[in-house]
């Protein structure tokens, strides 16, 4: 049987990612150009990261397709993702992948960039099958998700606020923790004692599902303020697992009780929290405790890459949902999810 | 003129939004300063609300510009932390559709130069007890916070 190679492009937020995946989700490369600059301001610079998209995507084409051993005549399709993101960004992305995809002559398939941290799941346990429940959890998403098929899909919860990512990057910048937030918060808990101080759950009635994490935000402002340098340097491990169990737990709980209430084998973790030890760890605990499979990808496909773009353009791919070659990215959500 | 009104609670704040919302016209200009924490996106969903809004509205830190286009008129909700300079600001090419919405923008220094006349300008405060804004509208404003 012929193999049907997908390039795809992933340019949503600051880092610039090309990868060739075949459509039994064989991942033969997956770049991801890591942008150190980054971290000097504490936080993405959003014009900053488009210009090094400009500047990476090129490159990283010629040696994704040299790594996965195959050139532009052997790829059968392009896949992209167009939304939600920083839009100068996504446009990078887009520009390159429709000019590749009319130059070739190759269909153009375009996802979410939300959702495609869902497939990532694919890359890793290509046997998974709908239906399933996904948390989607990073720096812009907070997101629960019901998938029917693997191309019909309902949102039934979701943050009101502040996502979990962003939440830890706030706290963590209160605590004068350095960026991203996840990753030290995530280090610094290990050993530290989780019940040390009470930050409050929100929306803890059992029918709800959303997520809200402003008030965590607001408490630990408060704390930080109520104590000195000291204390908060003695304690940090202590406060880091404090503000990591309220930032995770609510995302357990929720996810684990939708799964049950709807008698859900399947529960997937995806985006960059998803490499949060904590949520990995209580999650699957927890969903065991009732018969429920907790699946995640690897750290690396946590992170943004391309692979998962080109896993979600799979069963479009199948399917022959092809975009036509107008078509635009855009920052928000939108109506249109896939 | 500047106008301190005291938030004393939650409600305070959503009937400021109910206060001012009804004075903007599209074109015009929120601009909601204030630390991490003060208020600012609350604030914004409650504009929202007034403008019959139904979708959520939530934080748009991370992808610095969102729109809502459910409402009576668009709402341009933007968080400006992160650029660091107004040529980025120009960039992102925002100024050539807020003319069609009421726009909030939080962390809005960067954009003061740029702004059209119509703004009202919104400083946030908490002190870890008591929350309360400063107004600063702008003349054709200044009549209903007198």
């Amino acid at each position: 049987m012929k193999t049907n190679y997908i390039l795809a492009f992933e340019s949503s937020c600051d880092d610039t990612s090309v990868a060739v995946v075949d459509t039994e989700y064989k991942v033969y490369s997956n770049l991801i150009s890591s942008q150190p600059n980054h971290l000097e301001f504490g936080g993405i610079l959003p014009e900053l990261a488009s210009r090094l998209h400009m500047k990476n995507i090129m490159y990283l084409t010629s040696a994704a397709l040299q790594e996965a051993k195959v050139d532009l005549d052997d790829i059968q399709a392009i896949a992209v993702s167009i939304n939600p993101g920083l839009i100068g960004s996504l446009i990078v992305g887009l520009s390159f992948a429709k000019s590749l995809a009319w130059s070739r002559n190759l269909p153009l398939i375009t996802v979410n960039h939300m959702l495609s941290h869902i497939f990532s799941n694919y890359l890793v346990h290509p046997n998974i099958k709908a239906p399933f429940l996904a948390l989607v959890v990073s720096g812009g998403h907070t997101e629960l998700v019901y998938f029917r098929t693997e191309t019909e899909f309902e949102i039934v919860g979701k943050t009101l606020d502040d996502a979990a990512g962003e939440t830890f990057d706030k706290t963590a910048k209160l605590m004068h923790l350095g960026f991203p937030g996840g990753p030290i918060i995530d280090r610094l808990a290990v050993g530290g004692d989780p019940s040390f101080f009470q930050f409050p759950r929100a929306l803890k009635q059992k029918d709800n599902f959303n997520f809200s994490y402003s008030g965590v935000k607001t408490a630990m402002l408060q704390y930080i303020r109520s104590i000195d340098d000291e204390y908060l340097q003695e304690h940090q491990a202590d406060i880091a697992a404090s503000i990591q169990a309220a930032i995770v737990e609510p995302l357990i709980k929720k996810t684990v009780r939708w799964a049950r209430l709807h008698n859900v084998e399947n529960i997937l973790l995806a985006g960059g929290v998803a490499a949060n030890s904590a949520l990995r760890s209580g999650l699957t605990t927890h969903a065991n405790k009732y018969g429920i499979n907790a699946y995640f990808p690897s750290l690396k496909l946590c992170m943004d890459n391309a692979a998962m773009v080109a896993a979600a353009a799979i069963p479009k791919f199948n399917q022959g949902l092809f975009a036509s070659l107008d078509v635009n990215a855009f920052s928000t959500k939108g109506t249109k999810l896939i | 003129m500047f106008k301190k009104i005291d938030l004393l609670s939650e409600q305070d704040t959503i009937d400021l939004a109910a206060f001012v919302t009804p004075l903007l016209k599209p074109g015009d200009v929120l601009c909601l300063y204030g630390e991490l924490g003060s208020g600012k996106t609350f604030f914004t969903k409650q504009v929202g609300k007034f403008l019959s809004i139904n979708e959520e509205i939530d934080s748009p830190s991370f992808v610095l510009f969102k729109e809502y286009n459910s409402g009576r008129v668009p709402l341009y909700h933007l968080d400006l932390y992160r650029l660091r300079s107004e040529e980025e600001l120009l960039d992102l090419g925002i100024f050539d559709m807020i003319e069609n919405g009421i726009t909030a923008i939080e962390w809005p220094e960067l954009a003061e130069n740029l702004l059209p006349s119509t703004t009202l300008k919104l400083r946030f405060h908490y002190d870890g007890y008591d929350r309360w804004v400063v107004v600063e509208p702008d003349p054709s404003l200044a009549e209903f916070f007198e």
